[in-house]
């Protein structure tokens, strides 16, 4: 269709049936997603900023959120170079088995967090598989920050390939073999053609995945063993308080969390609209 | 198409090494672990652990909710995606964007949030009481947990399908003397089928395991409203390593079962497309 012409009448819904289909739209969303990021806020704001800040600088929720840094540091950037090492093999070569392949990356988004957290347990907890071993040589994984990081990284797993491997698809590989042809070495190509050229659908794909990484809550509730101060993640911290009635406090690290949520929104719409943009240039590239 | 050597780039050997060895340690190996145990459980303790009253009730509650706020997010999604791509009005892009919401918010701090608006004393929660309802702490507040996780998969799955719509279709039913009304049902809403279908199974199987935001709202009493995946954590807890295998394999079997079918879906559609262009 031309973007010239105008949409016909034909097209346009009556007046009545606007005005519903938008009020009942728009009663959704303020339900279920504007209503609970006013409360989390103004719940974390009810006792006044001093409780606030006496809540967030406790020295277990310093401990929580530094904790969930370091998970986040170590879990993703391992999916991110195994991200673009797998969209690279998926989208740039042919071999038996891809599909398979492919199906197997998506794999932990059908496990519920709790069975991710549980197969680690089985593997490597006091009853588990490797329990007995990893006991004689004074190795913990779970219950301590290893099990933490492994259970986070096997939730966030499929994030950075997911994608990378349309875009890369759509984007077909003439420029590296330009460059290869040439002269460009293989570490060269991949600096200077390759990672300019995925870099805003790359940066979405870590995004998302950090946003799991730190906000993940099941999977690591299994493994971590809910040690204040030491196993306690930030998603964790705010169990915690919240069963101990302590709400103001909970919903002032929730809100914390809250806040990375919107800088991920926000993050998201930004990366989208420079994608729209520089797809054209590709296009004709 | 490929005019060149079998592997003209280069890097096929390192990434393959890479993927797979990364694959096999944090997904592939963890994942094998809970095959073979429940293969050591033994078949009669597995039927047992499987069957018993306790996890009957725990999937009619984890199924049931889960279900439900499938068709309540199947009809809302699907209407929330036809405003956000044919209506313009103040707001919109907003709207569009907080769509994600769920997928951003940690499922801790939606679990607390929803508990907080829908208890007796809440925002909600006091109106609804007022009306002589109770949501919180009961199937109910499951529901609404399950359908705030699974809002996006629904709207998300059908919006690109509708920014693609031709007008053509519409115009000739239009044409040919249809209501709007009419053309919305009978014309574009069987464009929309396998995107609904698509959309839904996703929410369904992401709602049947969702823990995080279920949790705080459930009561979580047993036999009326604890999730299966809590009755999982219940049974670690008491170091029931087999109890918590057995039931997670019905989770798990569940969700691949829904994605499944839509990967079998999807091939029938595709097919069905295919024959009839022929």
């Amino acid at each position: 269709m031309s973007p010239a012409r105008k949409p016909s009448t034909a097209l346009r819904d009556p007046a009545w049936l606007r005005i519903l289909l938008l009020a009942v739209a728009l009663a959704f969303v303020a339900l279920f997603l504007v209503l609970p990021l006013i409360a989390v806020f103004s719940y974390a704001f009810e006792k006044g900023v001093e409780t606030f800040v006496a809540s967030i600088t406790d020295s277990d929720a310093r401990a929580a959120i530094r904790l969930t840094l370091l998970v986040a540091v170590i879990s993703v950037p391992a999916n991110t170079i195994f991200g673009v090492a797998a969209a690279w093999l998926i989208t740039r070569f042919r071999f038996a088995g891809k599909n398979l392949l492919i199906s197997l990356i998506d794999l932990p988004f059908a496990v519920s967090p709790v069975i991710a957290g549980l197969i680690y347990v089985l593997l490597f907890g006091a009853q588990g598989w490797l329990g007995p071993w990893l006991a004689d040589h004074h190795v913990k994984i779970i219950y301590a920050v290893p099990g933490i990081v492994l259970a986070t990284t096997f939730v966030t797993f499929p994030f950075v390939a997911r994608e990378l491997i349309p875009l890369m698809q759509a984007q077909g590989s003439e420029q590296e073999e330009a460059a290869l042809t040439l002269g460009a070495g293989g570490w060269s190509m991949f600096w200077r053609v390759v990672l300019p050229k995925i870099g805003w659908g790359l940066a979405y794909g870590v995004i998302l995945c950090n946003a799991r990484a730190i906000g993940e809550f099941g999977a690591v509730s299994v493994v971590s063993g809910h040690i204040r101060g030491l196993t306690n993640t930030m998603p964790l911290h705010v169990e915690i308080l919240y069963n101990e009635y302590n709400r103001t406090a909970a919903f002032a690290v929730a809100s914390l969390l809250a806040l990375l949520a919107l800088a991920t929104l926000v993050l998201k719409q930004v990366v989208a609209w420079r994608m729209r943009r520089a797809a054209p240039e590709s296009e004709a590239a | 198409m490929r005019r060149r050597r079998r592997h003209a780039l280069p890097g096929f050997g390192l990434t393959l090494g890479l993927s797979l060895s990364y694959l096999a340690l944090i997904v592939l190996i963890p994942l094998a672990a809970l095959v073979l145990k429940s293969a050591t459980i033994g078949p009669l303790a597995f039927w047992d652990a499987v069957t018993s009253p306790r996890a009957l009730a725990s999937y009619r509650v984890t199924f049931g909710c889960a279900a439900l706020a499938g068709l309540v997010n199947l009809v809302l999604g699907p209407l929330l995606a036809w405003v956000l791509v044919r209506y313009r009005f103040p707001g919109r892009k907003l709207i569009d964007a907080l769509v994600d919401l769920p997928f951003a918010l940690p499922t801790a701090v939606a679990g607390i949030t929803l508990t907080a608006l829908y208890a007796s004393n809440g925002w909600l929660g006091r109106w609804i009481e007022a009306a002589g309802y109770k949501i919180a702490y009961r199937p109910a507040g499951i529901t609404v947990a399950l359908i705030f996780v699974s809002l996006p998969f629904l709207v998300r799955s059908v919006q690109p399908v509708l920014e693609q719509l031709e007008p053509d279709i519409e115009e000739a039913a239009a044409t040919l003397g249809a209501g709007r009304l009419r053309t919305l049902v009978s014309v574009i809403l069987p464009t929309l089928w396998p995107a609904i279908v698509t959309g839904f199974s996703l929410a369904f199987a992401r709602a049947v395991g969702e823990y995080g935001s279920v949790i705080f709202i459930a009561g979580n009493l047993p036999m009326v409203s604890e999730i299966a995946p809590l009755l999982i954590v219940t049974k670690l807890d008491a170091f029931d390593y087999a109890g918590a295998t057995a039931i997670a394999v019905v989770l798990l079997l569940t969700s691949f079962a829904a994605l499944l079918a839509i990967n079998l879906f999807q091939l029938w559609t595709v097919r069905h497309r295919t024959a009839e262009a022929r």
